[in-house]
Formats: C-alpha cells, structure tokens, sequence
C-alpha cells in the first residue's frame, strides 16, 4: 500500500511527541498539500493530523471523526485548526466547528477553495456539468471513484453516473507531467473533455498563513 | 443470491419463476429478466401482475438490503437496470390493459444539480407502483415546476437534490408556491443524499424519503388520506 493509499484509508497520524503551538486536523485528501505549505512557508509551529480521505465517501463520519480528534488532541496545543471546508456536511461540520471553538476552511468543498471560493462561485453557475479532479484526486482515481462506484466490474454503470456530465475540469495544484498523464487518461475512460487549471493551493493557503 | 447452476427459466412453475425474477433483479440480470417477463406474459399473466409480484416486489427486497448496508449503490443501479428491461415490455402493455393509477407525480432535479441517479429510481419505482410521473429531468429553475404543476393534474411534486450547494433551492420552489397560493394543492415530499427529515420540516416540504422504497410508500399515504377526505 502506497502512502496515498494509505491516507485514503487510514489518515495520518501524528508523530510521537510532536509538540508544536498549533496542530491542523485535515482531510487525508489534504495530507500532501499542507505538509508542501508547511514546508514551502518553513511554519514550524504547525504539526499535521489527517483523518482517512475515504470519509468523503460518507460525509456524515467527518464531523464525528472531526470531534473526537479535538477531544483527543485539545489539551496538547494552544491551538486547533480545521482543514476541511463544508464537505458535504450540509453545515453540520460549521456548527460542530463553533461549539468547540476551532476555525475551518471556508467554502463548499476543496474544489471551492483551491480556485478560490470567489472565483469558484463565479464560475460553478456555467460548470455545472463539470466532473473535478484534484492531485489527490487524480493520484487516487480508481480507489477514490472508479472502484467504489462499481465501474471496475461494471463500465456499463458510466452512463448511468456521468452522462450528464459534459467535461473533467482537473485542477492542478502542482505542475507534474506524470499526474497531467494520467487526467488524461482517466478524462478518455470517462468520455470526458478534459480541461487543465493550475490552481496551485488556492485559499488552503490563504486559511493556513492566518494560523 | 446467484446460483453457479444453470436455471431453464421456461421450465420453471410460476411461483418458481417468480422467486427466480426475485434473485435475478437482485443480481442484476437485465436479459434473464426481460426473457421471464415474456414467459409470464405467455402463460397468461396480466402484465399488470408481473409488473408488481416479480419486478416491484424484486425492488423492494433490493431497496430493503440497500438501506440495511447489504446492498451499495452499484448494485441497486444494476438491478434498476434489470428492471427497465422489463418495464420497457410491460409498459405498452400495461397501457393497453388498464393497470390501476394510484397519482400523478411531477419530478425534478432542482436548479444548479444534475445528478439523477435517485431521481430515476424513484421514477421508476413510483410507475411501477401505479402513479403517472412525469419526469422535468435535471437542472430545474422553480419556473420549470410552476409552468408544468399549472398546465397538468398533479397530486404530487417531488424534488431531489444530491449537493449541499443545491438543496436549498428546494426552498425557493416552496416558497414560490406558497407566494402563489398553489402550495396547499400538491403533497411535496424530497430527497436526495445529504437531506433528512428536520431539513425537509424547515423548508416546509410535506415528507422527507430516504430511498425510492419510502418515497412510494409515502405517496401511497398521502393519496389514501386524500381519497379518504374526498369520501368524508
């Protein structure tokens, strides 16, 4: 299993005894971006816990999931910070967020924020048959959506989920020709156009610069 | 559910067949079901009865193992495909015989979401159960339901949405129908994946429906209490 895999899984747990002022509870979908701006900003102060990214499969885990790691982890920082956006939640998570007095990435979702939510919401009225990969999306394709979707054993379901769908949009946060590859050849398994936008870390970066 | 035997379904007796139809929905098979529907219909099977006893019924065992985890979605969109397979038999036939009609359904996806995988099952589901539905698609500004509610006879609109972007605008549809004084003349009832019943309750719809299987039962309801007050 491949550390992706394995985030997607399992999440990310913290080192033993990394004490830093502030601790990220994030999405596993989020794992390598944020440790990319921890390291790109030098945040020393910053230590990362990531739950499975496979909760995405089933919204109503995360703001479970979200409380009991800021139970688990409140008293051993001076601060916590939430990296996730609604997610699917339908505002659970916000309220969870507030009652427990930690801060959240604003936005619908990650494809929201890493274009930025303004731009995104400009753009989502014309998009709305548009299908998004992200890195991490793209890196985890088939275990993300096409295996759990059934499409492995049963392509004759693509229809049924993407037909009216009308175009991939891949967002890219990094330029990587390797992940530009394989959008393209998941947007022809789809049947879908494909349109790159380097987005890179969009308001993730914006959010994490304020901790 | 499924046999590594290989089963004659001609040689099957009714009740047999039946039951066969049962697994076969349930394991998706589009073709042995489409091939059973004709035997049935050569024995002399109302299409009417085939449609409820074999295929409804089939649906309902899927719907009850999808909302118990047995099932996932690949499954039950695989067995919806099965189904269509002998809808798409039964459905001039069933017009031809007179099958009795429970209601009219108008159904959408609202304004801004194109997903319709639960939209559909619930279409079909409410056909084979005896309403007329007839289906807006994706997309649907409040205009869409208004002009089509008003130009038809319909006892009940169902709205769906699969984002938490969206949802909301199930609202707007409500409220509209509530500024035109139209609200009172339809059962409303929604869903869709991130919805429940206290959402449903706060933008004045009349029922929240998990799954296809409740949304027909929940119709079924409202029309037996509409009957009922037209009789008293």
């Amino acid at each position: 299993m491949n550390s992706d895999d394995y985030i997607t899984e399992f999440g990310m747990v913290l080192p033993h005894c990394d004490y830093k002022r502030v601790l990220i509870i994030a999405c596993g979908a989020l794992a390598r971006e944020i440790l990319a701006l921890i390291e790109l900003n030098d945040w020393k102060h910053i230590a990362l816990t990531c739950l499975p990214a496979k909760y995405h499969l089933y919204p109503e885990k995360i703001t479970i999931a979200v409380e009991a790691a800021v139970f688990k982890y409140s008293n051993d920082y001076d601060e916590i910070f939430i990296a996730y956006a609604d997610c699917g939640t339908g505002g659970l998570l916000a309220n969870k967020c507030k009652d427990l007095d930690v801060k959240m990435i604003a936005g619908p979702h990650c494809y929201s924020f890493f274009e930025g939510n303004n731009k995104f919401s400009n753009l989502s009225e014309n998009e709305i048959t548009a299908f998004y990969l992200t890195d991490f999306l793209v890196k985890q394709f088939d275990s993300f959506v096409w295996k759990p979707m059934g499409l492995d054993k049963h392509p004759e379901l693509l229809d049924m989920y993407f037909g009216n769908y009308t175009k991939l949009v891949y967002q890219a946060q990094i330029n990587d020709s390797e992940l530009d590859a394989k959008a393209r050849e998941i947007s022809e398994r789809m049947g879908l156009p494909l349109e790159r936008r380097y987005t890179g870390y969009g308001d993730l970066e914006t959010a994490l610069s304020k901790i | 559910m499924s046999d590594e035997q290989d089963i004659i379904l001609a040689d099957l007796s009714d009740e047999e067949l039946t039951l066969q139809m049962h697994d076969d929905l349930y394991d998706g098979m589009k073709e042995e079901i489409a091939e059973s529907v004709n035997i049935l219909l050569g024995r002399g099977w109302m299409p009417y009865d085939i449609l409820t006893k074999a295929l409804v019924e089939g649906m309902r065992i899927v719907g009850i193992d999808f909302r118990d985890g047995i099932l996932f979605v690949p499954e039950v969109l695989l067995a919806a495909n099965a189904m269509k397979g002998g809808m798409f038999i039964l459905k001039p036939l069933l017009a031809e015989t007179g099958a009795p009609r429970l209601g009219n359904m108008l159904i959408g996806t609202v304004k801004g979401d194109i997903h319709d995988i639960g939209k559909n099952l619930v279409t079909m589901m409410m056909e084979g159960a005896g309403f007329e539905v007839k289906d807006l698609g994706i997309n649907n500004p409040v205009e869409n339901y208004l002009q089509e509610l008003e130009s038809g006879e319909y006892d009940i609109l169902g709205m769906s949405a699969l984002l938490t972007t969206t949802m909301p605008y199930m609202k707007v549809v409500i409220d509209t129908m509530v500024e035109k004084g139209m609200r009172d003349d339809y059962v409303v009832m929604v869903g869709g994946a991130p919805l429940n019943e206290e959402f449903s309750k706060a933008i004045g719809a009349d029922a929240y429906c998990r799954d296809a299987a409740v949304a027909v039962e929940t119709a079924k309801e409202f029309m037996a209490k509409k009957h009922n007050q037209m009789v008293a």
